[in-house]
């Protein structure tokens, strides 16, 4: 399914999108592959897929650590491609997430091209703001993909609004003035950025991240965010985990606990 | 003042921030305020009459400055050359960091922040973080790399004196760019309180022009004592390039010069070849890291490649954007100095002058022993180089002490016979 698809039926059910991240790779790439299926499988609604890089400044300890892991078990960006369509072919849109110095280098073009092959809908790009996307702009019009900014409760209201004439498919809000991570308390910050985003674009999806953990807390951001991302708490559960199949079965857990949350959510 | 800039070209960076193509903003949108906020009062102070004056005054007062100009009679000798070291090691907390934390800590203080962050791989930007904020009351949190934290407990004890809290950093290698990116992750939640003290000529726009402005004054110094000690400008001036602070400080008066010859040195580690290095210009490629385009440490798919230097302070895996621009428009050569050359030059200049530099500083003079053959053949006569010796030796006792032989593993003196 498309990502605006998904967007349109989840509006339909009055209810947001789960969308799960993971780095690829992640302890290796068959192993990352099978949770991201698992994912799908469990509920949720789209995969990010995040490629590791060794300088995640945007990403709190519990991403970083999983990261880490991959690059050291030799993880590369082509594999990413390749992890991207196998999960594609489980049936949910997925979306990459990466750091932009990996693009830069693979370069812009032939990173994008490889992107749409491999099936994928578009970037989030957390390090690389509108003004100084000239080629992510001009090679995501030429393949097609979504383009994904970040938005802060910080950003002032004319960046906020050029921040969105340039995002394509749906726009990611920072809910915390902070990194990513699972937290005790949704942010209370959140709400109003998205309230200031839907008066200065009121069709495109948000994407409300950092910090939810479990399906109570996906059902809270849901209530006023069209897709609730959830990374720490995911990864968690394969990092935690004794082995393998108890990661994977830990994964459904939290997976069908949040899709339950997503549910829940009447609008 | 206007600044100086490369006849030909516009005074750089331009108004988005960037020196042709390097610098420029590449982090997170939750930062971007922060920037902005920055930008806005570092050109308001600029043109602030109280603010010029407040900030030359401690740099006067306090840091001691302007530095000596010293003219090295037994290495000039000993080199066939004229030697001016620009004596920033003279500075209080020994090193041209002074200038920079001074400047910021001020401007944390205009825009109504207490609260500093910083980065340190050896601790000396940590130290002297530390020190302007006790001299100024700001809250002062350093983050250093769990590895450093332990091959330099004496600057992490420095640190607490003077009331800083210190925060070892565990994650990824350990080391000087784990520490920015914790410091980048603390200041992403805490902008509204805190102010990044970023320790040297990097990282996004403004930081790389307003760190090359606080410490410009060793240059601005330079050329004028040089002017009236030897009644014309220098052949060459040669400085280290880690972050390339103290080279950008004493290049960028020089920059409209154009028969002045600027060197920079970068940290050869090893040998360039090996793999094992620092030097990001010569050893690197172009790329993006810690908020900037700039030359960096880089594998075949842009993840960041460890550095590896005897210098603590020069051992990281990029360079200011500006290094980058005077590089590629040729106006700046950047050349490797290997471990074994910059300590060679570390003896000498004890042995000749009485005087232990920093391991970075050595860097610098092994750089220009290397080049006074070829400028004297250019010349026809003896060149006027000057160096700078951007920071003192005492925290590399530990570090020379052993590549010497003088300490053993225990940091025991080994016994002269022995030697």
């Amino acid at each position: 399914m498309s990502l605006s698809g998904a967007f349109e039926k989840a509006r339909a059910e009055g209810r947001p999108l789960i969308v799960g991240c993971m780095p690829a790779g992640f302890p290796t790439v068959d192993d990352s592959i099978a949770s991201m299926v698992a994912m799908v499988e469990s509920g949720i609604d789209v995969i990010e897929v995040e490629l590791p890089y060794s300088d995640p400044v945007m990403d709190g300890p519990v991403i970083q650590k999983a990261s880490d892991i991959a690059l050291a078990h030799g993880v590369r960006t082509r594999d990413t491609f390749r992890i991207i369509e196998a999960v594609a072919k489980a049936g949910a849109p997925v979306v990459l997430m990466t750091y932009w110095n990996p693009v830069e280098r693979y370069g812009v073009d032939a990173f994008a091209r490889d992107l749409s092959a491999a099936g994928a809908t578009g970037m989030i790009t957390p390090d690389l703001i509108p003004d100084e996307a000239d080629e992510w702009l001009a090679a995501s019009d030429a393949y097609r993909l979504d383009r994904t900014f970040l938005v802060s409760p910080s950003s002032t209201d004319a960046r906020l609004a050029m921040t969105l004439t340039h995002c394509r498919g749906w726009v990611y809000a920072t809910a915390l003035m902070g990194v990513t991570g699972a937290r005790e308390a949704v942010s209370s910050e959140a709400p109003e950025l998205v309230t200031r985003i839907r008066a200065a674009d009121a069709d495109i999806p948000v994407g409300v991240g950092l910090g939810v953990r479990d399906g109570v807390q996906a059902a809270e951001v849901g209530a006023y965010a069209d897709a609730v991302i959830v990374g720490s708490a995911l990864i968690r559960r394969v990092l935690e985990a004794p082995d393998r199949a108890a990661g994977l079965a830990s994964l459904r857990d939290l997976g069908a606990d949040l899709a339950k949350g997503a549910r829940s959510v009447t609008r | 003042m206007t600044a100086p800039t490369l006849p030909g070209y516009p005074a750089l960076p331009d108004i988005s921030g960037h020196f042709g193509r390097f610098g420029g903003r590449f982090v997170p949108e939750a930062l971007i305020g922060a920037l902005d906020e920055l930008d806005a009062a570092y050109r308001s102070a600029k043109q602030d009459p109280a603010f010029q004056e407040e900030f030359g005054g401690l740099l006067r007062d306090y840091a001691g400055t302007p530095s000596l100009l010293y003219s090295a009679r037994r290495l000039s000798e000993k080199l066939g050359a004229r030697i001016l070291l620009k004596r920033e090691d003279l500075n209080h907390t020994g090193a041209h960091k002074v200038r920079n934390v001074l400047g910021q800590a001020l401007l944390a203080k205009r825009m109504g922040k207490k609260r500093v962050i910083a980065e340190t791989g050896a601790g000396q930007h940590g130290v002297a973080s530390a020190t302007a904020a006790a001299l100024l009351d700001l809250e002062c949190v350093v983050y250093m790399g769990e590895v450093d934290t332990e091959r330099q407990a004496l600057n992490v004890a420095r640190m607490r004196m003077l009331g800083a809290t210190v925060v070892p950093v565990t994650n990824g290698s350990r080391t000087l760019k784990d520490a920015l990116n914790e410091a980048l992750r603390d200041w992403v939640a805490s902008v509204q309180t805190t102010h990044y003290l970023l320790g040297t000529a990097a990282g996004p726009a403004p930081f790389p022009e307003i760190v090359r402005d606080f410490v410009g004054g060793i240059g601005i110094e330079a050329r004028a004592q040089c002017l009236s000690q030897t009644g014309a400008l220098p052949d060459a001036v040669a400085a280290c390039v880690g972050g390339g602070s103290n080279a950008i400080g004493i290049f960028h008066a020089f920059v409209p010069d154009t028969d002045v010859r600027l060197y920079g040195f970068e940290a050869g580690g090893d040998g360039v070849e090996t793999g094992r290095h620092a030097a990001s210009i010569t050893g690197g490629s172009a790329g993006v890291l810690h908020g900037a385009r700039t030359y960096i440490l880089q594998d075949e798919d842009g993840q960041t490649v460890e550095s590896h230097s005897i210098s603590a302070g020069l051992d990281y895996p990029g360079v200011g954007p500006e290094h980058s621009w005077l590089h590629d428009t040729g106006r700046a050569s950047y050349t490797p100095v290997t471990d074994r050359e910059a300590m060679d030059a570390f003896q000498l200049l004890c042995r000749t002058e009485g005087i232990i530099p920093a391991i970075e500083s050595a860097h610098a003079l092994a750089g220009a022993v290397k080049i006074i053959p070829v400028l004297r053949d250019e010349l026809g006569r003896e060149p006027v180089v000057l160096v700078n010796l951007s920071g003192r030796g005492d925290k590399d006792v530990h570090t020379a002490g052993a590549y010497f032989g003088i300490l053993d593993q225990n940091e025991t003196i080994v016994p002269e016979e022995n030697l």
